[in-house]
């Protein structure tokens, strides 16, 4: 589904991924953990089409098509989804209407016949069920005034409409208590199947107590330096990421800056 | 104190010339008031001229190009154009009084059948058959001492809409005054004059609109009077979609009395030059004013709003929203002022500009300005001036929205704070049609609102 080869990114003239690989097959869900700045977000951030980072090596392959030619747009309508860490306040246009465009928008490009204001608000019903959507959250505008747990609910009802193939989750339980997460939990929990992987990225072991991954991935200074399975991630929430990252003196091996990027 | 390019005599000549040219056809009996009235705008003009970028008003606004264009008005009403050709609006009204190059045109105008004592009509036929209601309040509430395009309007009064309302009389349905400028292939002016007074705990709504050929160089300079009684509420909407070549210099003010409610809210989509100055006095206990704004010039369009609000008596709250989008080159003013008067204790005021720049060459001048001289008040001001958030955009587009898709979306998103606040639906509907039209892929629009 989603193959990362060497990937380096570059932003405001300093290497943030210094050659990420990763592989993820259909049905997977592969948890990304590490210390703040190793480069979690940039990598979620350019696998949904944020445009600021230059890409001087490596590439990514969504279905066997170079991703990183895609728009945006064109990556949602191809099923890639990110939940946000900071879902973005929208004021005056409305959650549910906005979130009915997008699924039109994804549904013609898939060649599907668009839905009208009614048959969406039944087919919403039981995702808003899924993850305890209030009624007002959907009339209001996009996440604004939402508070922080309403906000990541809302990520996650989006997700569950729009029917990705592969959904990030950028750091979905920062500032959540236990009952959002669990919520949030059980809606990711209750979309998994054969078909659909998840790349998980995350700070905290915590979630993924809740969401069970099949591959935990340790990214550190921009590579991933280590991978195995979930127990992965309960020896790092016992002994911390000091010990997975390099020690200074291995540091010698910086590039050259390249010009403004 | 013009400077010798906007006030010379070689400038000003022409535009006298044409005063004298009216002047000489005006009817003998014309009431002395007015006579009197006119004499003191055109002396006015002639001893100030145009102003000029050094006066504080006009420090942003350069009207060199206006003062000398050779606008001239046309003698009659020649009609050759239905107003359904023109005019993208139209509504089920009680009244609608239509207005070709600022001449009544009594053919296309439909008065229905109104309450006792109202008086619904043009203002030439009013100054005759109703004098004494006309004098008490023509020419009495919108200054033209500064303002050299009032004094031009106040010294050419012909005609224009004439509305009277009796007390406690309710209409149900809006009217409608539609000024329609028709196309000559030379500039052409329009001076129309309109006096609206409601009387005590009386309701209406009122539409002003203007409209034009796509193309066609002319200058609409129109003065709209309206007038409160206590207690009375008016609605008030002025749209206006002028050709991008029009000069559009108008000037209204709203006099407010004693727990009177008026809401007025202007709509510049036209003009190559629009000027508005809207002024507001809240002359009485309770008396509450809401004054909102929409532009959105693009190309080489100018826009200019001056609004000033004048507090004078105590417990009386303004309101304030202009909200402008602005596209390639196009440039906008803003100048609100607050004047709270000494008496004028309680006052809750607020006011807020806020633009929206798409392009690099967009410019914005916004100045807003409190003058308080009482102590118990709550006055709030701002001014924002910003482009489509970046974040926004990209958050729309990760889920599916097409980039063009999701700046419509957001352009039209900033401007529904604006449109939220229209009570009378068909304006609102018609607002939002225009701006699905006019946003490209604006279909997103109906799809997500």
């Amino acid at each position: 589904m989603l193959e990362v080869k060497n990937l380096h990114a570059w932003i405001e003239g300093k290497e943030i991924l210094k050659g990420l690989n990763l592989t993820v097959k259909p049905g997977e869900v592969h948890a990304i953990m590490g210390p703040n700045g190793s480069g979690k977000s940039t990598f979620s951030q350019i696998l949904a089409g944020r445009d600021f980072y230059h890409i001087p090596e490596g590439e990514v392959l969504y279905e066997g098509r170079d991703l990183l030619e895609l728009s945006p747009e064109v990556r949602a309508r191809e099923g890639i989804f990110m939940a946000f860490q900071y879902p973005v306040e929208i004021a005056g246009v409305t959650n549910a209407y906005f979130l009915k465009a997008a699924l039109n928008a994804i549904r013609r490009h898939r060649g599907e016949p668009e839905v009208d204001a009614f048959d969406f608000l039944e087919m919403i019903q039981d995702k808003m069920a899924l993850v305890q959507m209030d009624d007002t959250l959907l009339k209001r505008s996009v996440n604004e005034g939402f508070s922080g747990g309403e906000k990541k609910r809302n990520e996650i009802f989006h997700m569950a409409v729009l029917d990705p193939k592969l959904a990030i989750l950028d750091e979905t339980d920062s500032g959540l208590d236990i009952d959002a997460l669990r919520i949030v939990a059980d809606g990711v929990n209750s979309m998994r199947d054969p078909e659909r992987s998840f790349i998980v990225i995350t700070h905290y072991q915590r979630l993924l107590s809740y969401i069970v991954p099949d591959f935990v991935h340790v990214l550190v200074d921009g590579e991933i330096v280590q991978s195995g399975g979930k127990e992965l991630a309960l020896e790092l929430e016992e002994r911390g990421y000091a010990w997975l990252v390099k020690h200074p003196a291995d540091e010698n091996h910086s590039e050259p800056v390249p010009d403004q990027v | 104190m013009g400077l010798p390019d906007v006030a010379s005599s070689v400038i000003l000549g022409p535009w006298l010339d044409e005063y004298i040219e009216f002047a000489s056809r005006l009817p003998q009996n014309e009431p002395a008031a007015l006579a009197q009235l006119r004499n003191r705008a055109i002396a006015g003009f002639r001893e100030n001229g145009f102003p000029s970028t050094a006066l504080e008003a006009w420090r942003s606004t350069d009207i060199s190009e206006i003062a000398q264009t050779p606008y001239r008005r046309v003698p009659s009403a020649s009609v050759n154009t239905s107003p359904v050709d023109v005019v993208p609006f139209s509504y089920v009204m009680c009244g609608e009084l239509v207005f070709f190059d600022g001449h009544y045109a009594q053919s296309f105008s439909s008065i229905c059948d109104l309450p006792e004592d109202a008086v619904l009509g043009n203002l030439r036929d009013a100054i005759r058959t109703d004098p004494d209601k006309v004098q008490t309040h023509l020419g009495g509430y919108v200054p033209f001492e500064e303002n050299a395009f009032a004094a031009l309007n106040t010294a050419f009064i012909k005609d224009g809409a004439f509305l009277h309302i009796p007390r406690d009389t309710v209409m149900k349905e809006p009217i409608h005054l539609l000024y329609l400028t028709t196309g000559h292939e030379n500039p052409t002016a329009s001076y129309p004059r309109n006096l609206i007074v409601v009387g005590e705990n009386s309701q209406v709504t009122i539409i002003e609109s203007y409209a034009g050929p796509e193309h066609g160089s002319y200058l609409t300079c129109p003065v709209t009077e309206i007038v409160a009684g206590e207690g009375a509420e008016i609605e008030h909407y002025k749209i206006q979609h002028e050709s991008a070549e029009a000069a559009h210099m108008a000037s209204q003010h709203i006099y407010l009395s004693r727990k009177s409610h008026v809401v007025s809210q202007s709509m510049s989509f036209g003009g190559g030059y629009t000027r508005n100055d809207i002024g507001a006095t809240l002359n009485g206990e309770g008396a509450d004013c809401t004054l909102n704004g929409l532009y959105l010039p693009s190309g080489t369009q100018f826009v200019d709003h001056h609004i000033s609000v004048e507090h004078t008596r105590p417990g009386c709250r303004s309101f304030q929203l202009f909200k402008g989008i602005l596209e390639d080159s196009a440039r906008a003013v803003f100048n609100g002022l607050i004047h709270v008067h000494p008496d004028a204790q309680q006052t809750s005021a607020d006011q807020s500009n806020r633009n929206l720049l798409l392009s690099r060459d967009a410019l914005v001048h916004s100045q807003p300005q409190l003058l308080i001289f009482a102590d118990d008040v709550k006055c709030t001001h701002g001014s924002t001036v910003g482009e489509l958030d970046q974040e926004a955009l990209f958050y729309l587009r990760s889920r599916g929205i097409g980039e063009e898709e999701a700046r419509s979306l957001l352009i039209y998103a900033f401007a529904s704070e604006f449109i939220e606040r229209i009570e009378f639906s068909p304006v609102k509907k018609d607002l939002e049609k225009f701006l699905i039209n006019r946003l490209p892929h604006g279909e997103i629009i109906r799809q997500a609102m």
